[in-house]
């Protein structure tokens, strides 16, 4: 067995160690990695997420489990320290030894920090790995103020996660213009305007030369050339990268004149059986700062290594397409027409915020490159027409007015027009002929299925809509039609009937089933009755006991069910603020019937051993002392949990627990698929932890922070920022319309972090939907929400006061006896059901 | 899965207990009905006029439930879900559909002058 070893585990080393185990197995080889960061390589260019939700796992490349699995020795926290390339081994600053047969240097870059004065100050952080983000979002609670030096791809992220951290922040670019490597000076001004909208304000054409400190021993201000100066609390920097080649330089590997391994088309350095990928190799004479071509390299360094031979040619096309914060942002080709004989055709529109620039040969019949800034749609289909040189067929200006289309001409193509090597995804190096042999060999019908089996779109993630294109096309032309239906009893899924109701005014179950209904008996079943119940309760906002029957059992009797057949009362306490005489008479009622008290798990008072006929006499008592249902059973709205906030606390920013009252009397009311938890901080301790909540906001000295897709349950997850520093009246604008596009369009008992993750581009496309109203939908979901609001009535009130409803409160129909089967025994003085057999 | 377990069948009823008026029962639904110390739950499908009895008891964890449940159709078989844990049930012969259970007992039932009878012995 032959041993390789790779020094670096991020996204290029981890990416030949896959390519590796792809094509030559787990036995052929031992493969050693060395990686000096604490976790196993993750996807780094999407580090940005990392401050959202602050979740590893979803940018984790692979567990350290699939190192095991494949025989491969990950060795982290551990830096190789000698190269003997005489006898073929390494050494680490551990002390580990291993011998090679084959070396792959794959050590990247570091970010490059230009020598200004103070630059080491307290205060200053650069933005590459998971550990500076841990330490920028420690540093940056106690800070107002940021400045990132570098207005380049990486530095606007960086600036973007500042921002999101709730700091006021600052971009400070040397050059006359915003990321000067992809934008000439019209795109740099729009997305300049843009970003200065956003509150993120960026100072072109200056020059760092001093960073003074405070009496405190961290920074406080810049000075620039120009003598003019800036006051920040903290500065990241991200001012380009450098590539790690001191190792290589150490051991007498060639290295180029500024920094870079030298490698040939082959991978190989000047070192017998010592390659180098990614970021620290310099390929002729250059270094390509973005991970495709790291992973070609990788792809290239595999066959060599395996005796196949394979040459890397170099990247002509880098081409990005990313949305900076907020703004969608293209660059592709030869974006500025320097290497060609073209000219370039603009379109500006300065209301809309939009400017395209194509740059197409002078006989008009080639696209070599362009730029685009906020509408990048045509990007993928762009990119496309460059890379596969596909011969103009219309006038070339149609290029930036039709949308998804090669070649232009007016017509239609879409995917079809593509030739089947045509590469979809760039990251991956996955063509359109891989997708579509995946799709008929796995008999795959989503995104994912694809991404799994091809990897396709698992990188920076633009491509997909073409992934979607294609795999739409596949099926269309195989003749499949994919859809996801209720149940065996409705053909359409959970969204189509919300629609279908609401156009045909239907107000009952047994209506629908009649019209819509896919079998002959329409007797329904326990899936779609209750996911009508809700459908119904989402649109008309009607009592829910006038349907008892579709009803699942806890909404049937307004009431958990619990073990033993008794059930649970739990009144609402808005925000969690409760009085002495309503505590009280929870007490007073609590002894009378001698019910089990315990504080739930949403902290409300909770009364459980209540048999099914007692249930009315004791919400009538709780009613009279002035509570109401508190909707413990409902796929509905349970309770908004809170901090006393600025009444109270020393550091409250703002009224949570007022905010939390509020909000919980407006949405009280709501039916959705399935149960929402919200809760409100007053500051950022969170002590509410509202980002664990379905919704939740958290106060800032501006206003609120809100936070969309938290919860507990089987699938933990952290709540992502949907909007910062907005007023009272806007949060509740925004929270109404995620409810009500949420109530439209999960599927039944689906969560708001699931929808959201299906919701193709997640979080930010939440944001287009309810804050730039993409769907032109806001105005109805608007008035929607009102409506339910306005016609709240108490679930509870409801049933006592209905005689035919009461009746329904009884476990026989012929007897007024209580169910003889429900038995109690006595735990730590209370009682508590007897286990079940 | 279990046998189908007939409490008793229907040539040998000695008894038919009377148990309350159709209108008491609600539309498609259930009620639980006691006689004597027994809990026999009544499933009605109003649409084609279906009616059943079952044991009230859900052999799963030994709760006296079935009659709350949510009653549909599967393929044609008409079935109740147990509350706790959704666990179906055929009417047609007690089976538990969806798992490996112990089956229901059923009983056999009619309607005579506006009321609803089982026959229990």
């Amino acid at each position: 067995m032959e041993n390789i070893v790779v020094i670096g585990n991020g996204m290029v080393g981890y990416k030949f160690c896959e390519k590796l185990i792809d094509e030559a197995g787990v036995d052929k080889y031992k493969i050693t990695v060395f990686g000096e960061e604490p976790l196993p390589a993750y996807n780094r260019v999407k580090l940005s997420a990392y401050l959202d939700d602050h979740s590893i796992e979803d940018l984790t490349l692979a567990k350290e489990e699939w190192y095991e699995e494949n025989n491969i020795d990950l060795i982290l926290s551990d830096r190789v320290s000698v190269i003997d390339s005489e006898n073929k081994k390494v050494k680490s600053y551990s002390g580990v030894e291993v011998g090679y047969d084959k070396l792959v240097i794959a050590t990247g870059s570091a970010p490059f920090v230009p020598p200004i004065n103070g630059i080491e100050k307290k205060g200053v952080f650069v933005y590459r790995t998971i550990q500076d983000l841990d330490d920028i979002t420690e540093y940056a609670k106690y800070c107002k103020k940021a400045a990132v030096i570098g207005g380049g791809l990486l530095g606007l992220e960086a600036a973007k996660g500042l921002m999101d951290l709730g700091v006021e922040t600052h971009v400070v670019e040397f050059a006359n213009r915003l990321m000067p490597q992809q934008l000439d000076t019209t795109a740099s001004k729009l997305l300049n305007d843009k970003l200065d909208e956003l509150g993120l304000t960026c100072h072109l054409g200056k020059n760092t030369q001093l960073i003074e400190e405070n009496e405190e021993g961290t920074v406080s201000n810049m000075i620039f050339s120009d003598e003019s100066e800036l006051q920040v609390d903290m500065i990241v920097v991200s001012a380009g990268i450098k590539p790690r080649d001191e190792l290589a330089k150490q051991f007498k590997i060639e290295v180029g004149k500024r920094g870079g391994i030298v490698v040939n088309d082959h991978m190989e350095t000047s070192v017998k059986d010592i390659y180098a990928i990614g970021e620290c190799a310099l390929h002729n004479s250059r270094i390509y700062g973005l991970v495709a071509p790291g992973y070609d390299m990788a792809a290239v360094a595999v066959k060599e290594i395996l005796g196949k031979g394979a040459q890397y040619h170099g990247d002509e096309m880098m081409s990005t397409n990313l949305k900076l914060v907020g703004v969608q942002v293209a660059s592709f080709g030869d974006a500025f027409g320097r290497n060609h004989e073209c000219k370039s055709i603009e379109y500006h529109d300065k209301h809309s915020g939009i400017y395209k620039r194509i740059n197409v040969t002078n006989d008009g019949r080639q696209l070599v490159g362009g730029i685009l800034v906020g509408d990048t749609k045509d990007y993928n289909m762009l990119v496309q027409t460059v890379n596969n040189k596909i011969e103009l067929t219309g006038s070339p200006e149609e290029l930036i007015f039709g949308s998804r289309t090669v070649g232009g001409g007016g017509s239609k193509m879409g995917v079809s027009a593509l030739p089947p090597e045509a590469t979809i995804c760039s990251c991956e190096n996955v063509t359109k002929h891989d997708i579509e042999k995946a799709i008929a060999d796995n008999e795959l019908i989503d995104i994912k299925g694809i991404q799994s089996c091809t990897k396709a779109g698992s990188g920076c993630g633009g491509c997909k809509p073409m992934i979607q294109d294609v795999l739409d096309e596949t099926l269309k032309s195989s003749g499949k039609v994919v859809k996801k239906v209720l149940c065996e009893h409705f053909a359409y899924s959970r969204a189509e009937l919300y629609e279908l109701v609401r156009e045909n005014e239907i107000k009952t179950y047994d209506e629908l089933i009649d019209k819509f209904g896919s079998t002959k008996q329409n007797h329904g079943c326990e899936i779609c009755k209750p996911a009508v119940a809700s459908i119904l309760a989402g649109i008309w906002n009607e009592a829910i006991l006038g349907q008892n029957i579709i009803q699942d059992t806890n909404d049937k009797y307004l009431a958990n069910i619990q073990k033993g057949g008794t059930y649970s009362v739990i009144p609402r306490v808005p925000g969690g603020e409760l009085s002495a005489d309503k505590l009280a008479a929870i007490a007073r009622i609590a002894d009378k019937y001698n019910l089990y008290i315990k504080i739930t798990g949403a902290q409300r008072i909770g009364l459980y051993g209540v048999e099914l006929h007692q249930l009315p006499i004791v919400w009538e008592e709780l009613i009279e002392a002035g509570m109401e249902s508190g909707q413990a059973y409902g796929k509905a709205l349970r309770a908004v949990k809170s901090c006393v906030g600025q009444t109270w606390c020393r550091y409250g920013m703002q009224d949570s627990t007022t905010m939390a009252i509020d909000i919980e009397n407006r949405y009280k009311g709501l039916r959705t698929p399935h149960k929402i938890k919200m809760a409100v901080s007053g500051c950022a301790r969170e002590c509410a932890e509202a980002i664990g909540k379905d919704v939740g906001i958290i106060a800032t000295e501006k206003g609120w922070n809100l936070y969309v897709g938290g919860n507990g349950g089987t699938s933990p997850a952290h709540a992502k920022l949907l909007a910062s520093d907005i007023d009272t009246e806007t949060c509740f604008k925004y929270i109404d319309r995620v409810y009500m596009y949420y109530v439209k369009t999960a599927e039944p008992l689906q969560r708001i972090a699931p929808w959201m993750q299906k919701l193709d581009g997640g979080i930010e496309y939440l944001k287009e939907v309810v804050i730039e109203d993409c769907l032109g939908l806001n105005a109805v979901f608007d008035k929607d929400m009102q409506k339910i609001v306005d016609s709240y009535k108490d679930e509870w009130s409801d049933a006592i006061n209905d005689t035919e409803k009461r009746k329904t409160f009884a476990h026989f129909l012929n007897s007024d006896q209580s169910d003889p089967s429900i038995q109690f025994k006595d735990l730590r003085g209370q009682k508590v059901p007897k286990d079940w057999d | 899965m279990c046998e189908s377990k007939e409490a008793i069948k229907e040539s040998e009823v000695k008894t038919w207990f009377k148990t309350a008026k159709v209108e008491d029962f609600p539309a498609n639904g259930g009620a639980a009905i006691l006689y004597k110390d027994t809990q026999i739950a009544v499933f009605h499908f109003a649409a084609s006029n279906e009616w059943y009895a079952t044991d009230n008891l859900c052999p799963h964890k030994q709760q006296m439930i079935l009659a709350k449940g949510i009653i549909g159709e599967s393929q044609g078989i008409p079935k109740v879900a147990c509350p706790f844990h959704k666990n179906t049930y055929s009417l047609i012969d007690g089976k538990n559909i969806n798992g490996e259970q112990d089956s229901i007992s059923t009983y056999p039932i009619k309607v005579e002058d506006g009321h609803v009878y089982i026959g229990v012995e």
